[in-house]
Formats: structure tokens, sequence, C-alpha cells
């Protein structure tokens, strides 16, 4: 009890302070405020992850009844999740909005909405009332999107921010009618209520309600169709903001389709199926986009969205394992997500940090305009180079650990699946694949064009490194994904009670990912110790042979030409013109051209804006239609006061007269019934 | 452990015997089969020239290109001893490792700031994307068909039974030699005696090495041509004895190698837009074998 008292005065304490305080006083309040919760979640989530869940029944008011508050295994993967990401990333917020230190009306208010956000995420994950979860449901939302706003003096921010607003809104619209839904039958708002209905109901009522929970925290996840928003909230964001967005706000939603799965009875086929396909689209269209990137942080953004993918196909395989009643996809496919949804929290605010670092160092985030940054900026060419290596699923790092997962229950089960589920376990490795080789492609891509060869652009400021303190977060981050690909088994063992949650609810004999879990990753740790040991020999070999060696430094070989510009380059467009050209039917690319002409030339240019085509039929192209409709009806607003005059009179009229033909209605409410 | 032994014996005349076969089609004498290794040895003697926009990725990328192709071969068996490295889903690894050395090898070649490199490096990211869906769809298929998901415990498994098996391994050998193509950057994909920067994609890639950094490439591809031969292998070598097996593994390598060479030297490369469609092709090939598998595992009912 003193614990929950404690964490919701001490953050508004905080808030409270905030405003009153220097700059450095609001830099330490905010932190401190975060470090407080932290440690109290940490140590609840501790306990749970050992098995020991913690429940507490608060009073509550008369509209929402009692407030029951629990942590299992679930909710406490998450916390952790949520805790080890705002430490850091509020750590590296810190120095991050030192540039800003000359409005420090702006920067009350993002402190108050950091910690706002973090606590009602935190409060997300153990929430079991429907109306107080949707209570801090919208405020994490609207303190996200005032959070994004932060630059608002810029148009972009403010529309990405309003995107995110609407977005945000239709995705708790679809909650609001899964929870009202529930309510209206059982007459109760705890989550527990949602597990009785749908025992009591058919299958196919089940999935229509789960179906309404499912899009609700897709749109905030981000899987396509719903991932529109995404891409235009991350750039806008400063970088703490989007790599927290990116880390844990999307996952948030992640966590809303686990919990919902544990809650309603499900055929659980169906639904596998429906996540599965969702998720490889998800995957594979997120990452196809983010080749064409040209802003970096927009690149990251459709980032996301692929690793959303990724998790959501270890959820859709975790669900056909549990109709399968196959023990082995249903603990692999639930790891599998469950580990990358860390994964991708560490090494996207990773890449999300050191992006934050390029902008504040460049003024830009356009990746034609970088280039040579290694020189400038090492510890952050290295630092990006490992979230790179890992955003990519290659070994030694974690992105291998968790898709190494999802492969080996896939592999797994090949042999015992039948023809159907043969047919998607197949789609499902070629999507994988593909995600895994696309990615490479865009991060060889972003990282070659950002930070090697020579700068395509000429800064007016020096460009330099950023200081100790806001890299310190990010050594932090690196450490921790070195350590997740080289002990992975430690982490699967934590993960053995979640996943236990979902094998439980068909009963699977599910044995703590002995052999066919803990031992391979054993294995794999092995091997990757083994690369690693290679390499550091190699070096120092290298180093010992080219000693004695003459070591000439020279200009690169172009041919024979011997005065190249940096112009000269390879450019990121250059670099995916084959890829874009070769599925050009999937992307929409706006172009604006001037050609050469004439026999002296004159100047010319070229320009591509890479568009969703899902966002155009999804999003614009209904919108755009709505509009035209609703535009005929404008005249109704001419602006003249005597027709605004008569619209009241006629509604005056219109009310009064209700009751005077009031059984005419019921007459014909009768008269519809009967029909 | 005595298939990386035979692994780096087998790499060291590979690619000579394709030099080899070249030369005397081609009407000339070539150099001996041993020649690309002296070469290398020459190599490893020899200084360096770094081009002053490079930075330490360029250092170390040559390095750890090599260090990924040579634990992608300590996975692979022989007959019936395992690899140094042998787990459930280490071809998963296997593919995954080869993946962290491309991904060197291109920003090694993006750090040059050359507009040549980056052509090839482009190229490459791309081929090998889509290359890989190729390779997984084929082990799968042979998981399904054995039950296994390891490299050993599959290759010793299979059994080519009927004649369905056997076509399906002719597909697989097939399958296999052409992502060795692919990884090697060898003939339908790309000519690495080809003279013009504009048309290469491997060599393109490692114009600015030199010395000890070039030798480290060139072994490595030796050793990438010896280990997809090793696969191939595999794929018919069973449980025989290791007397036999042991002159098996070499005659099949010498003949993989002069197959190599001969389609090197009556066949043209393709165009380069071409390429990409050659490569779709391997994956719809796996997706025969797989449906394949799924026949002689009875499972197409």
């Amino acid at each position: 009890m003193n614990l929950v008292w404690g964490f919701i005065f001490v953050p508004l304490i905080a808030i409270c302070l905030i405003p009153f305080l220097q700059l450095k006083g609001k830099a330490i309040a905010v932190y401190a405020a975060i470090c407080f919760i932290a440690v109290l979640t940490s140590y609840v989530a501790f306990g749970a992850l050992a098995g020991q869940n913690s429940e507490l029944i608060l009073a509550g008011s008369f509209i929402t009844g009692s407030i029951r508050l629990q942590v299992d295994a679930l909710s406490a993967w998450f916390l952790l999740i949520i805790n080890f990401a705002f430490v850091t990333g509020g750590f590296y917020g810190l120095f991050y909005m030192n540039a800003y230190a000359n409005q420090p009306k702006n920067l009350s208010l993002h402190g108050i909405l950091f910690v706002l956000l973090y606590t009602t995420l935190t409060s997300l994950c153990a929430i079991q009332n429907s109306i107080v979860f949707l209570v801090a449901w919208e405020i994490m939302a609207l303190s996200a999107f005032l959070s994004i706003l932060f630059e608002h003096e810029k148009i972009a921010t403010i529309k990405a921010g309003i995107n995110y607003l609407i977005q945000s809104h239709v995705s708790i619209i679809f909650l609001m009618v899964g929870f009202i839904w529930v309510a209206s039958k059982t007459g109760s708002y705890d989550f527990n209520d949602i597990r009785a209905y749908s025992f009591a109901q058919s299958n196919a009522v089940s999935l229509l309600l789960y179906l309404f929970f499912f899009i609700g925290f897709a749109i905030k996840a981000g899987f396509v169709p719903f991932h529109t928003w995404l891409p235009y909230a991350h750039p806008a964001a400063p970088a703490h903001i989007s790599g927290i967005m990116s880390g844990i706000l999307i996952k948030i939603g992640i966590f809303g389709i686990l919990r919902m799965l544990l809650l309603i009875n499900l055929d659980y086929i169906t639904v596998g199926s429906i996540i599965l396909t969702i998720s490889l689209i998800s995957g594979v269209y997120g990452v196809m986009l983010a080749i064409l990137q040209h802003n970096l942080k927009k690149l990251l953004a459709y980032h996301s969205i692929e690793n959303i993918g990724i998790i959501g196909i270890g959820i859709g395989l975790g669900c056909i394992g549990l109709g399968m009643n196959n023990p082995i996809l249903s603990s692999l496919g639930f790891a599998g997500a469950l580990l990358h949804t860390l994964n991708h929290s560490l090494f996207k605010s990773l890449l999300f940090f050191t992006a934050g670092n390029i902008y504040q160092a460049t003024h830009t985030l356009d990746i034609e305009k970088l280039g040579g940054l290694v020189k400038k900026m090492p510890q952050t060419t290295v630092l990006f180079l490992i979230a790179a290596l890992a955003i990519c699923g290659l070994p030694p790092f974690n992105g291998f650990i968790s898709e190494f997962i999802l492969y080996t229950g896939l592999f797994g089960t090949i042999q015992n699946a039948y023809i159907t589920s043969l047919i998607g376990i197949v789609f499902t490795i070629i999507g994988l694949t593909l995600i895994g080789g696309l990615a490479i492609m865009c991060f060889t891509k972003a990282f070659g064009v950002v930070f090697l060869g020579n700068p395509r652009h000429d800064f007016h400021s020096e460009v330099k490194e950023v200081s100790f303190y806001q890299l310190l977060p990010l050594y932090f981050i690196a450490a921790f994904i070195i350590s997740i690909g080289l002990f992975p088994g430690f982490f699967l063992n934590a993960l053995i009670k979640p996943v236990q949650l979902f094998t439980n609810l068909h009963q699977l004999p599910f044995v703590s990912f002995q052999g066919n879990g803990i031992e391979t990753l054993a294995s794999v740790s092995k091997a990757s110790c083994i690369l690693i040991l290679l390499i550091l020999v190699l070096i120092v070999i290298r180093k010992l042979v080219l000693q004695k060696k003459s070591i000439t430094v020279s200009a690169t070989w172009n041919c024979g030409y011997i005065a190249p510009t940096a112009k000269i380059q390879y450019s990121a467009s250059s670099f995916v013109k084959t890829y874009s050209k070769l599925l050009g039917i999937v992307f929409l690319i706006f172009k604006k051209e001037k050609e050469v002409e004439g026999v002296f030339p004159v100047a010319a240019h070229l320009e591509t804006h890479p568009y969703d085509k899902i966002e155009k039929w999804f999003i614009d192209y209904p919108i755009n239609n709505f509009k035209s409709f609703m535009g005929r009806f404008l005249f109704f607003q001419n602006g003249k006061l005597q027709f605004y005059i008569l619209y009241g009179i006629i509604f005056i009229i219109t009310v009064i007269s209700i009751p005077l033909i009031y059984d005419q209605i019921i007459l014909f409410i009768e008269f519809l019934k009967l029909l | 452990m005595l298939s990386s032994l035979l692994i780096i014996l087998a790499a060291t005349f590979f690619t000579g015997i394709i030099i080899r076969t070249k030369s005397i089609a081609s009407g000339r004498k070539g150099p001996g089969i041993f020649q690309p290794v002296k070469d290398v040895i020459r190599l490893f003697r020899k200084g360096a020239v770094y081009s002053k926009t490079t930075s330490f990725v360029f250092q170390i990328a040559p390095t750890i290109y090599f260090a990924s192709v040579f634990v992608a071969m300590l996975v692979i068996p022989f007959g019936q001893s395992k690899g140094i490295i042998s787990f459930n889903g280490d071809f998963i690894f296997f593919a995954y490792i080869l993946g962290i050395g491309k991904f060197f090898s291109i920003i090694g070649a993006m750090d040059t700031g050359s507009s040549f490199e980056g052509m090839g490096a482009s190229r490459e990211a791309l081929y090998s994307m889509f290359a890989e869906p190729a390779f997984f769809i084929l082990m799968g298929s042979l998981a399904l068909l054995t039950g296994f998901t390891s490299f050993q415990e599959i290759f010793s498994a299979l059994h080519l039974g009927s004649s369905i098996s056997y076509a399906l391994a002719v597909m697989a050998a097939f399958v296999f030699l052409m992502i060795a193509m692919i990884e090697n950057s060898r003939m339908p994909l790309d000519d690495p005696k080809t003279h013009l920067e504009l048309t290469m994609v491997h060599e393109v890639m490692i114009l600015d090495n030199s010395g000890f950094d070039l030798g480290l490439i060139l072994t490595a591809g030796y050793l990438k041509f010896a280990i997809y031969g090793a696969i191939i292998f595999n794929l018919f070598s069973g449980t025989i004895a290791y007397q036999y097996a042991i002159p098996m593994f070499f005659g099949m390598q010498a003949f993989l190698a002069f197959v190599v060479g001969m389609i090197e030297s009556f066949m043209a490369r393709f165009r380069m837009n071409h390429n990409a469609q050659f490569i779709v092709v391997l994956s719809s090939v796996s997706l025969l074998i797989f449906f394949g598998a799924l026949l002689v595992s009875g499972k197409f009912i």
C-alpha cells in the first residue's frame, strides 16, 4: 500500500516543484523522480519474475469500482524494459536538452511531461481496471503528444503531433468500444471479468472482441496498416523522446496485445494466423520503405515498424503453437517475441540517441548531406555501428539471439506440422530472411553514407563529438546489447515465468526451455565468443605483420582520375537505386526534375520524395473522399447571419415539436421492429 | 575438426583448378593450381597503401570478413564427424555469421568514398539479400526430410532412397553451387576478370585494399568456395567410411572447381539488371525442392 502512495506522490511532488526550480534543479527533480519510480517498480518486478506476483486492491470510487493492481511476470518484464529505457533515456535527455537552456518554460513543461509519461507507462503495466486503464492511457497519449511538440515553432512538428494525436485517439476509441462492450454485459470494470465474459461466449464473439482490442493496441504498436503516424512523429520529437517512443511507447501496444491474449479465450490458430499475416506484412513492408528514406530518424521509424513485425511474428507463432498444442513452437514464439521487445528497445533507443548526437553536431538529419562523421565523432560512430549490427540481427549481438529463437521454433516444428501450417512456416521463414537481408542493406547504406567517406556538405559550425556525460548512457546500452548477445541463457531463464503464463493457457507441458533453448543458446554464445576471439587474434597478427612493412597513405583509387570531389561519392539514393527500380511497383516516389537542356547547360536538379503507398490508399484516399463529400454541404456555412439565425429557429422548432409527434415515433419504431 | 582441415586443404587448390580450367579451355597453358595460394603469400609479405579518406572501419573490415568466413567454416561437418561448432540450428548461425562479414565488407567499401566501390557495395547488398531466402528454404526442406536441425544430423540422416530424393539432391546441389557463385561473385553474375570497374561487383569493392588485407580477403574467397563444395559433398556422402569419403571429398571439390571453370569459360555474364531475377529464380527452385520434400515425407495429402 505504501508503495502505491509513494508511486503516486513522488512524481506529483516532482511535477509541482519543477516549474519553480532553476535549470539544474529541474533536471535533478526530473531525474530523481524517475530513479525513485524505477527502483520501486523494479523491486516489485524482480519479485514477480522470481514467481511472486504482487496484487493489491484499492477502494477506488463509485464510478470505477474497486481498482485492482497486479504485477505478474508479463507486467514485470515490460516494467523492467520501461525502467531501463527511461533511466538511460532520461540521463541522455538531461544533456541533450542543454542545447535548449534558453527556453526554461518550455523545459519545465517538457520535464513534467517526461515524468508523467513514465509514471503512466509503468502504471499501465499494473492496472487491472478498464476505466482507470483508459484514463492512464489517455494521459500517456497526451503527454507523448506534448513531448513531440517540443520544437513547436516548426510546422512539420505541429503537423506530426496532430497526426499522432488523432491516430492515438482512434486507438482509444477501439479500446473503449472493447471495454464498454464487456462492462455493459458484466457490469464490472475488472479485467478478470473480461476473462469470465469471454469464456461464456462462442469463439466468433471472443474473436470479434479481441480484434477490437487488437486494432486499438496495434495502432499504438504501429502494425501495418496502422503505422502511418510513426514516420512523422519520430523525426519530429527530440532525440530522447523519439528513442523512448520507439523503444517503449509502441511496446505498450505489444503489452496490450499480449495482455488481452491472456484474458480472452480464443481459437488460437485463427488469431495466430491473423497476427502472423499482419506481422509479416509489417516486417517486410517496414524495412522495404526504410531503405528509401533520406531522413535518418524517419528511416529508423520505419525500422520500428519492421521490428514490431518481428515481435508480432513471435506472438503469432506462439499462438499457432498454442493452437497446435506444440510446446516448442509456443514457448519459443513467445520467448522470441518478448526478448525481441527488450532487444528492440535497446538498440532502437541507442540508434535514436546517436541520431540525436548527429543532429546536435550538424543540425541536419538528411542523410545525403552527411558523410565522413567517423573522423569528427568516433565514439558516436562506434555506438551507432554496434546498434546497427544488432538491429540487422547479426551475431554476436542481441538481435541475432531473438531472431535465432524464432528460427529455432520454426525449424523445430517443421517436422510435426501439417501442410497448411507448413506453408505458413515457409512464408514466415522467407519473410524473416528477407527482413534480415533488407535490414543489412538499409544499415550499410545509413552507416556508410552518414559516417564514412568524405563530408558531403559544408557545415558552418564545427562538427564535434558530444559531451562524455551524454555518451555515458549510450555506452551502458551498448554493453547491455553485447551482454545479451554473449550470455543469452541468463535472459532466457528470466523469460521462463512470462512464457509460462502463455503456455499455461492450454496446459502445455513446457519445461523451461530444456532441450531446445538453453543448451542451444549456450552453443551460440560459445560460437560468438570464438568469433570475437578470432577477430582479436587476427587484429594482433595483422598489427605484428604490418609493423615492419611500409605503410603509405594515398588518395582513393578513382580509375586514374586524380581530383575527386566529395560529390563523386556514392550517395544514399544511388546506393538503393537498383533496389528501388526493381521493386518499383510497391513504392510511390514523387520526383521533381529539371533536366539539363541546350548547348550550354544551365542548372538542373532532381528531387525525390518517397511516399507510403498504404498511407495514400488507407489514410489519404478515404479522408479526401470524405472531405469532398462534406464539401457539398459547405453552402450551409455561408457566413450570412440571417441564415445562422434561421438554423437556430429550425432547431428550436424541431426540439419543441418532438413531444407532439412522440406517439408517431413510437409507432414507427414498433413498425421497424415488426420488420 | 576433420572437416575444417579438409576444407582448408581443398581451399588451396579450388580456385587454382578454376583458373587452370579456364586457361586450358581458352587454349592457354595457365598457371599451376597452387598459384592463388602463392599470390596470397606474396601479398602477406607486402606493405600496404591506405586511402586518406578511410578510417578504422576500412582497417578492420577485411579482418572481420575473414574471421566470419573462418567461423562459418567451423560449422560445416564432414559426413559423420561434427564441425567444431555444432548445435541445433547451426545453419542459421552459418548464414548470419556470413552476414556479418558481408556487412563489414560493404561498409569497408563505402569507407573509401569512391564512386566505384559504392557501386559494388550496393550490388553486393542487393544480391546477397535475394540469395538468402533460397538458402533458408533449402535448409528448411532438408530439415523437413530428416527431422533434424543441425548440419551434421541433417547430412548423416539424409538417405537418398527414392528417385525423387535423388532429383531433390541434384537440385539442392545446383542451388548450393549457385549460392557459392553469388557469394564469391563468380561468372553468371559477376566476372572476376573484367577490366571495367562499372561492371564489377566484388572486385570493385576491394579496389583500395592491398597487402595483408587483400590477402585475407582473397583467402576468405578461396575458403568460401571450399565451404560450399563441402556442403554439396555432404549432401551425397551420407555414411560412407572415411577411407573412401576423404578421397571422394577431394574428387568432388576438384570436379566442382572444374564445373565452375567450364561455366566461366562458356557462359557470358548476365546483364546487371538480370542478376536479381536470376537470384530470385534460385528461391523458386528451393521452393520446388521444398514441395518435393513434402511429397517424399508424405505430407501432401
